[in-house]
């Protein structure tokens, strides 16, 4: 089996992007390892319209933005294989993987990109009670079988759950002909982008009922209903305020994982916010050589971040291969998170191995109104930009002077944090 | 005429038509559900009881011990999972003291192997997250983990290999005597035959009560669980149950063999033969009782939760034995049913056998291989299984590493999967973390290919179980 200088594991919109700025540069030797049929991740699967506005200027389907990036990675001819499944990432970058064309094999590049994406939170783990009958699907099981199969899973809907893919199917189901009698929200907030509650649930009249839950499934084969409650400030189902559904369809949108097995396999340490690697500025894990982008690292909103991300993360393994492999000891600010913020990516910051800016992400835990975010280096404050609303649907981007970090030479952190405006 | 049927492919049935197959008969066995395996067997605690919790001289007792003797040769012969890890019944208070040694004595008077009470250091040297609270537990190193639905197909696939037929989605609705046998009105016609095996598990009194005016009363007892993820593997090395209260074991924690931990089961006494529904209240005491026995168990962690409904006999005892002349009961099959099916499944053929006086089969073969599994063989052989056979070169399920080989291999068998849960079950396709989410159009996929039907006629776990309504659009 040839070696590859970089190996990228996942070729969707992370691996896409990673690979074809790794090229640009000037890197040769990359591979890309898709589980899938298909370049493009889960944006096959996604035929709504509004990615690529901040990319490309332009308002594209799922499948268009992905094709773009296609269209970049086999203009480079970076060589790319399907149907395969990594088994395995060693400490040492070992890759372990296996297709039907090449049957079991071992590959040992000398960087890796961890752009495996995420999976969506099911049933079980919810612990809704009831039966488990047929006609519960996660939100993107079901838009996979209407989007990419034609196939309609359900007549009569109710949608637990208001992240992206629930209001997105909420609005695809009832275009396909199903009646959406509702989305349920545990929390007091919307998990989603306030565009697509504006978009998907405003413009077809479907009710998002913040606080409240499903308590039961009914039906022994198939779902006969549900029966919704609401909830109070810890979650907790109330009495008497049970409300009954007849569906025949429950569909999940209640949170997305980054698939880190491998990356907890090979010893990458991980956050227990994100659930994604810790990373410092160059999206390096804790094992030199091994990068991440995209949803493995946390769950982005928008997929023209996870490009930009991931085009960082091709750049800064390009640079450490045409290094050598080596890196210099370089002194690391930790960045932590007060008031709010929930962790940033990167989660350490070296001043002195960054470009002139910095791009720090982040979420917040609860809806926030007036509020300033603020960067400290140290007691200094290198930045501060007022934001009337924030809310945990909505990531966050700012970017740090480098400058301003390399002017606090004493500071020993990084805090984000939010403050009254 | 047919000389025995079999009424319900669960364990015990299952158990009874491989030890029928080992003599010249024809054998049927009728199941009302779609698959072997669809009521009490496939929603259990997964275990192998030692055999110290049955009264002593009670048939139960005397067929735990038996089968639980069986099941280590039974699982080479057949090719299933099973492993000896050994079980702890936990003392938490020391009043309970003379609980604990009255069941090493129970245990003891039943036959059970290597018994022993070990105390709170030994305790904590096998088990290093047990409760604070654990004095000390008796401790059955017999006691086995096993997969159940891997022990049923593997006899039912067994029994068939060696002439059993099996139909499914049958369900038995009269049963009148005929002359030399009994007439069954099923729900796909009548059938006439010498011998008939009640194995109906929880409709097990119905049955009876059809031919016996000794009446028989099962209740569905239920139980709720929880399943972690492999992530939780190694908190518990051991079956860890809680000295017996009034309802059955208690909550139990126990590895399973495919390396998730297990948490549960409740015990409610339900009304409807069918309420598999699990309960805010029933998931809450399981979380609350897991908590006892053992600390920091992971159940944030959880990839699932279920209930299970045991057949439990009012007189909580089985029932087994020729109860009118050629109508054989199996009833009042609950816990430790399915330590002891081995055991029952011989007892019965032996009174079958009493009946008809059969000959031996002599084309028996009592070796099954089970669904090859690639992880399990070094990386040459795995090379050399893909080349030969590129199907496992495709992983359909990413959470288990299932591949489109074991798959297809499950559904070409006999009895195959015919549904997404058939293949859940046989290969663990749709077990892991993500519960099917992302294999689940595939396996549909690959179902639809191999039984030649419609992706959209493709059900979760057979007739009214469809996971397709329709096309986009149709009613627009």
């Amino acid at each position: 089996m040839k070696e590859y200088d970089l190996v990228i594991i996942g070729g969707g919109p992370a691996g896409l992007a990673a690979a074809a700025a790794a090229h640009e540069s000037g890197l040769r030797d990359i591979l890309i390892l898709e589980r899938d049929n298909e370049l493009g991740g889960i944006l096959n699967q996604c035929i709504h319209n509004g990615f690529g506005l901040h990319t490309f200027k332009e308002e594209l389907t799922g499948p268009e933005y992905a094709g773009r990036y296609i269209e970049k990675v086999q203009e480079l001819d970076i060589p790319y294989k399907l149907n395969t499944m990594v088994l395995d990432l060693a400490a040492d970058k070992t890759v372990t993987a296996m297709n039907r064309q090449d049957g079991l094999f071992q590959l040992h590049p000398k960087a890796v990109i961890l752009a495996m994406g995420c999976r969506e939170r099911p049933r079980g783990a919810l612990n809704i009670p009831g039966y488990r009958p047929a006609g519960i699907f996660t939100a993107g099981t079901a838009q996979r079988l209407v989007n990419m199969e034609g196939y309609l899973p359900g007549r009569k809907v109710v949608i637990l759950g208001s992240g992206d893919i629930g209001l997105i199917m909420a609005r695809r189901m009832t275009l396909e002909g199903a009646k959406v009698q509702v989305v349920a929200e545990l929390m007091p907030y919307s998990g989603g982008l306030k565009r697509n509650i504006v978009q998907c649930l405003d413009d077809y009249g479907i009710p998002l009922k913040l606080s409240h839950t499903v308590i039961d499934i009914q039906g022994k084969k198939r779902v006969e209903g549900i029966t919704l409650a609401e909830v109070d400030g810890k979650g907790k189902p109330i009495p008497g305020t049970e409300e009954q559904y007849e569906c025949d369809t429950l569909l999940l949108s209640c949170g997305l994982i980054p698939e880190n097995e491998l990356s907890r396999a090979a010893g990458v340490e991980l956050s227990p916010v994100t659930s994604g690697p810790l990373v410092n500025e160059s999206l390096e894990t804790s094992i030199p050589g091994v990068f991440a982008a995209g949803n493995v690292l946390h769950v982005h909103d928008l997929v023209d971040y996870v490009s930009e991300e991931a085009g960082a993360a091709g750049r800064h393994a390009a640079e450490y291969i045409a290094a050598g492999c080596t890196e210099a000891e370089y002194r690391t600010l930790p960045v932590k998170c007060e008031n709010g913020v929930r962790y940033t990516v990167p989660a350490a910051i070296r001043p002195d191995a960054a470009g002139d800016t910095i791009t720090l992400r982040f979420r917040v835990g609860n809806v926030y109104k007036n509020k300033k975010i603020a960067v400290y280096a140290g007691d200094a404050c290198i930045f501060s930009r007022k934001r009337p609303v924030l809310a945990p649907g909505e990531m966050e981007t700012i970017q740090l002077k480098t400058g301003l970090l390399r002017d606090c030479p004493e500071a020993a952190g990084i805090t984000v944090t939010l403050e009254e405006a | 005429m047919l000389d025995i049927v079999i009424i319900g492919a669960g364990v015990s049935g299952c158990a009874i038509a491989r030890e029928l197959s080992r003599y010249r008969a024809k054998v049927l066995v009728l199941e009302r559900d779609e698959d072997v395996c669809c009521g009490t067997s496939k929603a259990n605690s997964a275990i192998v009881h030692a055999g110290y919790d049955a009264a002593h001289g009670s048939l139960m007792a005397k067929l735990n011990v038996e089968g639980s003797r069986m099941m280590p040769a039974l699982a080479k012969e057949l090719d299933f999972s099973y492993e000896q890890n050994g079980s702890l019944v936990v003392m938490l208070d020391e009043a309970d003291r003379p609980t604990l040694d009255a069941l090493y004595q129970n245990g003891v008077a039943n036959g059970v192997e290597g018994l022993r009470i070990v105390e709170r250091d030994e305790l904590l040297g096998m088990e290093p997250n047990i409760s604070d609270e654990a004095i000390a537990a008796l401790y059955a190193p017999t006691g086995a983990i096993v997969c159940p639905f891997g022990l049923t197909y593997a006899m039912a696939e067994n029994a068939a290999k060696n002439g059993v037929e099996f139909r499914f989605d049958t369900e038995v609705t009269g049963i009148s005597p005929i002359e030399g046998g009994w007439r069954l009105e099923t729900s796909a016609g009548s059938l006439d035959t010498r011998v008939v095996i009640n194995a109906a598990g929880l409709f097990a009194d119905k049955l009876h009560n059809m031919v016996s005016d000794d009446v028989m009363t099962i209740i569905p007892r239920r139980g709720d669980y929880f399943l972690l993820d492999h992530s939780a593997a190694g908190h518990v090395h051991s079956t860890i149950f809680q000295l017996p209260g009034r309802y059955g074991k208690g909550v139990l924690i126990a590895p399973t063999v495919h390396g998730n931990i297990l948490v549960g089961p409740t015990a409610i006494d339900m009304e409807d033969k069918e309420s598999t529904a699990t309960t805010q209240a029933g998931l809450d005491e399981v979380r609350t009782k897991s908590s006892l026995a053992v600390k920091n168990l992971p159940l944030r962690q959880t990839i699932t939760s279920f209930a299970g409904l045991r057949a439990h006999e009012v007189r909580h005892e089985f029932f087994i034995g020729e109860v009118k002349p050629g109508f054989v009961d199996c009833a009042g099959i609950e816990s430790p049913g399915l330590s002891s099916a081995p055991a029952v499944g011989k007892m019965v053929a032996g009174i079958v056998q009493g009946i008809l006086g059969l000959a031996e089969n002599p084309a028996f073969d009592p070796v099954r291989k089970g669904i090859l599994d690639p992880k399990a063989l070094d990386a040459e052989a795995h090379a050399a299984l893909i080349r030969q056979n590129p199907a496992y070169g495709t992983v359909i399920c990413r959470c288990e590493t299932i591949t489109e080989g074991e798959i297809i291999d499950a559904i070409r068998r006999t009895p195959g999967a015919r549904s997404v849960d058939g293949v859940k079950r046989r290969t663990r396709a749709g077990m892991g973390r993500c519960q099917g989410g992302f294999c689940s159009p595939r396996v549909m996929e690959i179902l639809a290919r191999e039984l030649g039907i419609d992706q959209s006629s493709v059900t979760k776990s057979g007739e009214g179980a469809g996971l397709i309504v329709g096309v986009n659009k149709d009613s627009i």
